[in-house]
């Protein structure tokens, strides 16, 4: 053991979500925790943010993957957090005025025949999402290691897949590397209601409709929660803040706090400290340090391990699968603070998700140009009015239009800082050609690129779930092995933000699952 | 089709030795090394291991692959790679070492020599320039060149070899210590440049090795031969080579083990312990790669041992399976290198045993031919500590003349 004074148990460096998730359940389990924010609040990539006017959004604006027994286990509904009552449709919008409305079970404007397959389609996508289901909250087993909870982790996983039936299971097994693009052509027809099934496969990472191998996977991690009730099909069934990204944050932020963890906001770590190859505590820009027994970072895996920690502690082939790892964000995030409520083409109610992507073709023509560093000018985007649902985020009568831009590279030919008016420019216009009066009502926008949220949310990479979310970094891989269980080369050095298992979007889980592989440490589970 | 290819030069490369190696070889023997020719033998081998154990021979290492590490970073570069304790070699100093991948699995072997604080040269047989660019990773004030075609180099073996430096005027070289670096302005009567000499090799024996500019390594070779007709100098090929370094007890890599980057089986490659380099791994030192890996192993016990034995009769071991009895039921390992010593007139071996049989008897399944027809014998092997040859006179400082 280090000969240290430590004045808590536990330092979690980054109070994201997962990083307040993580200090809540340390702190309800007796560790003393101090949680060091380097931003002046807490949240992370999904705290709130104003926008010139009056007006309160965030970077995500649906929580999918929130499951109610997080809500429950930190009693967020205490301090102030409500859960969502409705769950939104998605509109797949149609520049013609013909589009088609996604419930969770039925479609509202397609064919027959393709109303019929959606029935199918959801029901697979929703045995599939329940087979997966418990290996979200739990640590993904170590490989090879001889421990008998691993093997039972490796054993459950298969006994789940075979639970599904053997024509069931079979279909998994052919659909988890299939493309959106192969997917929606065995069950659809309609060109509309293909690109718009396709968005949710493909959104967030480096994938589009016809890229192989991680669209299912990416599929099911959206369909992880569970606050939509049991039909979960994410597409049919969007669930949206009530009070915006600020109540959940702020709610997580008050339940760890009354549970005893300390929160120092502006407290940006420069570095973690080291004696004798175990981390015993961070020092900050200003200069302040301090000490614990075990440090946790809420960051991304290339700046846990390259910037607060430094390559030369690391064994060099896991350091250069951390350098190796692809964290390169693609979506953009529009924000538009309006004077009224826009009005889209032959749309009675904007209360939904809308999705602009007429086809698939549409979609995949944006990835191509952005695979070689440049920008469409016909973007797909995934737009929600928050303000229908909580009028508060924005000054009387206001509206705020929240959006997903689909591709914009991280690296652009000519920098962001060229061709940014030029793209907010094109995104207006094809907002334009659904809502022809939008122009007038904007009272202040911005766009935020990868590259941007890299730099203002301190995300290498820029990337939603802090690196891909593919096969090949999933599970016993995520980060990559040999960190994949919360703990890493480092002695006293975890992980817990999304570049870990699960990985991204507003769930907690790998904050939750780091806590329990602190918890556990000492009481025989497997150390790397 | 067309195919693009950086290699410019047809067939084997020619080292800056070539033009006085080519007439030696009488044999025409050529092997590859790093793509560059390399003498197998030039007339015959048996011949030329002699000039290493009895007068003093030439061995052109030109093909070694040389990377100049510089920077402040560059010994807690190395000292992260290398299993001994770098901050602990001097300056002017060699030292053979090994580095092991994450699972403390020997990657591949080489020498570090050590210029100055900052300044080092890392040489081993294999190309290692991808595993250096990743062990640089995590350190910024470190600049890693490749030098492998802007460094010459001689093997001079042998119990003439320092007589010979000597004879060449190289004032105060009988004083280097082994494994120690000197510099010397050649030649010494007219200078023109600068020969560096550590006192290396890998015979076992009395040697050195000779690093010059390439354009000035045919003048290093002639001013050798000009004095080396009394000290017996000849050059020695590569199965000399081997001969001698199997007697001196030196592991090859790709014969006692397979770099842990090229096995395909996970457990077909070997920690440092396996190849018995136990004295090369420091576990005192903080952290390096394949540390935690080799902590555990030490504490377990290794799988394998790579002994020295010693075989009675005079059937070379070759490719030799080892067994626990006589009836040869219980398989415990095979020969690695065997070889019936000249100089030791033994029958020796380098074999790999499984760990728990390494206190316990060993019998070798030797198969030789007679005329064509294959013949069985099974020995009783003995497990030698030290080295089959370690002579005095290459440890010592002065070396005498012989």
């Amino acid at each position: 053991m280090t000969d240290i004074s430590a004045s808590h148990d536990v330092i979690i460096i980054g109070a994201g979500h997962n990083g307040l998730v993580c200090a809540n359940y340390l702190a309800r389990a007796g560790k003393r925790v101090l949680v060091l924010e380097a931003a002046a609040q807490t949240g992370g990539l999904a705290a709130s943010r104003q926008l010139d006017g009056g007006f309160q959004c965030a970077v995500p604006h649906s929580l999918p993957q929130l499951q109610k027994k997080l809500v429950d286990d930190l009693k967020l509904t205490d301090f102030g957090f409500r859960l969502p009552d409705t769950t939104l449709p998605t509109v797949a919008l149609n520049p013609d005025g013909k589009h088609i409305t996604i419930t969770a079970d039925q479609l509202c404007g397609a064919s027959d025949a393709d109303t019929l397959a959606y029935g199918e389609f959801t029901r697979l996508l929703n045995r599939f999402a329940k087979a997966i289901e418990p290996f979200w909250y739990k640590s993904p087993p170590r490989i090879g290691s001889g421990n008998w909870a691993d093997t039972l982790s490796l054993g459950q996983f298969g006994l789940n897949l075979r639970l599904l039936g053997k024509q069931d299971m079979a279909e998994f097994m052919r659909m988890i590397a299939l493309p959106a693009q192969d997917l929606t052509d065995e069950f659809f027809d309609s060109d509309l209601l293909k690109a718009a099934l396709s968005w949710d496969f493909v959104i967030g990472n480096k994938l589009a409709p016809r890229s192989p191998n991680n669209a299912v996977l990416n599929q099911l991690l959206k369909l992880s929660g569970d606050l939509a009730g049991n039909n979960r099909y994410h597409t049919g069934a969007v669930t949206l803040f009530p009070g915006g990204a600020n109540s959940l944050i702020r709610a997580m932020e008050q339940s760890a706090q009354a549970a005893g963890a300390e929160i120092l906001c502006n407290a940006s770590v420069k570095r973690v400290l080291m004696q004798d190859q175990t981390a015993v505590g961070v020092e900050l820009d200003d200069g302040r340090t301090y000490k614990a027994h075990h440090i946790v970072s809420n960051a991304d895996p290339k700046t846990s391990f390259f910037k607060l920690l430094g390559a030369r502690h690391l064994p060099i082939q896991f350091a250069h699968r951390i350098r190796r790892n692809r964290n390169r964000g693609m979506v953009g995030k529009l924000h538009l603070g309006l004077k009224n409520l826009p009005h889209f083409n032959q749309l009675n109610n904007a209360n939904g998700r809308l999705l602009i992507a007429p086809s698939r073709e549409y979609i995949e023509s944006a990835f191509d140009q952005a695979k070689y560093g440049e920008v469409s000018d016909q973007l797909a985007m995934e737009i929600v009015i928050p303000t229908l649902q909580d009028p508060s985020l924005a000054p009387t009568g206001h509206h705020l239009l929240s959006a997903h831009v689909q591709y914009l590279p991280y690296d652009i030919k000519g920098g962001w800082e060229e061709h940014k008016p030029r793209v907010l420019e094109s995104l207006l216009n094809t907002l334009q050609q659904y809502a022809p009066t939008i122009r007038e009502s904007i009272v202040s926008a911005e766009l935020l690129t990868p590259k941007d949220l890299e730099q203002e949310y301190r995300v290498d990479g820029g990337h939603w779930h802090h690196g891909e979310f593919c096969i090949d970094q999933w599970w016993v891989n995520r980060p990559t092995y040999g960190a994949s269980q919360y703990t890493t080369p480092v002695t006293g050095f975890y992980l817990c933000g999304a570049g870990s298992h699960p990985g991204g979007g507003i769930m907690g889980a790998a904050g939750h699952n780091c806590a329990q592989q602190i918890l556990n440490t000492g009481k025989g589970a497997a150390t790397p | 089709m067309n195919v693009k290819t950086t290699h410019t030069t047809p067939g084997l490369l020619k080292s800056p030795f070539y033009p006085r190696l080519a007439p030696f070889n009488e044999a025409e023997q050529w092997g590859d090394w790093n793509g560059y020719a390399n003498a197998l033998f030039y007339k015959d081998a048996y011949t030329e291991y002699f000039t290493t154990r009895n007068s003093c021979g030439v061995y052109d290492v030109s093909p070694m692959c040389k990377y100049r590490i510089r920077g402040d970073d560059a010994e807690a570069m190395l000292n992260r790679m290398v299993t001994r304790d770098v901050s602990k070699q001097g300056i002017n100093k060699v030292a053979y070492n090994v580095w092991c991948d994450d699972r403390g699995k020997v990657i591949d072997d080489g020498t570090i020599f050590r210029f100055a604080q900052n300044d080092f040269i890392l040489m081993c047989a294999e190309p290692a320039l991808d595993w250096l660019m990743l062990a640089c990773e995590g350190f910024t004030a470190i600049s890693v060149h490749e030098e492998t075609e802007e460094i010459a180099g001689l093997a001079l073996q042998g119990p003439t070899s320092c007589a010979l430096l000597k004879a060449l005027q190289l004032a105060g070289v009988e004083n280097l210590t082994p494994f120690e670096i000197g510099q010397f302005a050649f030649p010494a009567d007219n200078p023109v440049t600068q020969l560096t000499i550590s006192r290396t090799g890998f015979t076992g024996d009395l040697g050195y090795e000779l690093w010059i500019a390439p354009e000035h390594a045919l003048l290093l070779w002639d001013q050798l031969f000009a004095r080396g007709e009394p000290y017996g100098l000849h050059p020695y090929g590569e199965e000399s080579l081997d001969m001698a370094r199997i007697e001196a007890g030196f592991i090859l890599p790709e014969v006692e083990f397979h770099g842990a980057l090229h096995t395909v089986n996970l457990d077909h490659d070997h920690s440092p312990f396996e190849l018995s380099l136990d004295w090369m791994v420091n576990l005192k030192k903080p952290h390096f790669n394949g540390r935690e890996a080799l902590i555990k192993e030490k504490q377990q016990g290794s799988p394998w041992r790579l002994l020295k034995l010693d075989i009675p009769g005079e059937k070379v071991a070759e490719n030799a399976i080892l067994y626990a009895e006589k009836i040869c039921k219980t398989e415990i390992g095979y020969v690695t290198s065997a070889l019936n010593s000249p100089v030791t007139k033994a029958n020796i071996a380098l074999a790999m045993v499984k760990g728990s049989h390494i206190d316990k008897d060993i019998f070798a399944e030797i198969y030789y031919q007679k005329e064509l027809r294959w013949n069985r014998k099974v020995r009783k092997c003995t497990v030698q500590q030290k080295p089959f040859w370690w002579p005095d006179r290459g440890r010592a400082t002065p070396p005498a003349d012989y």
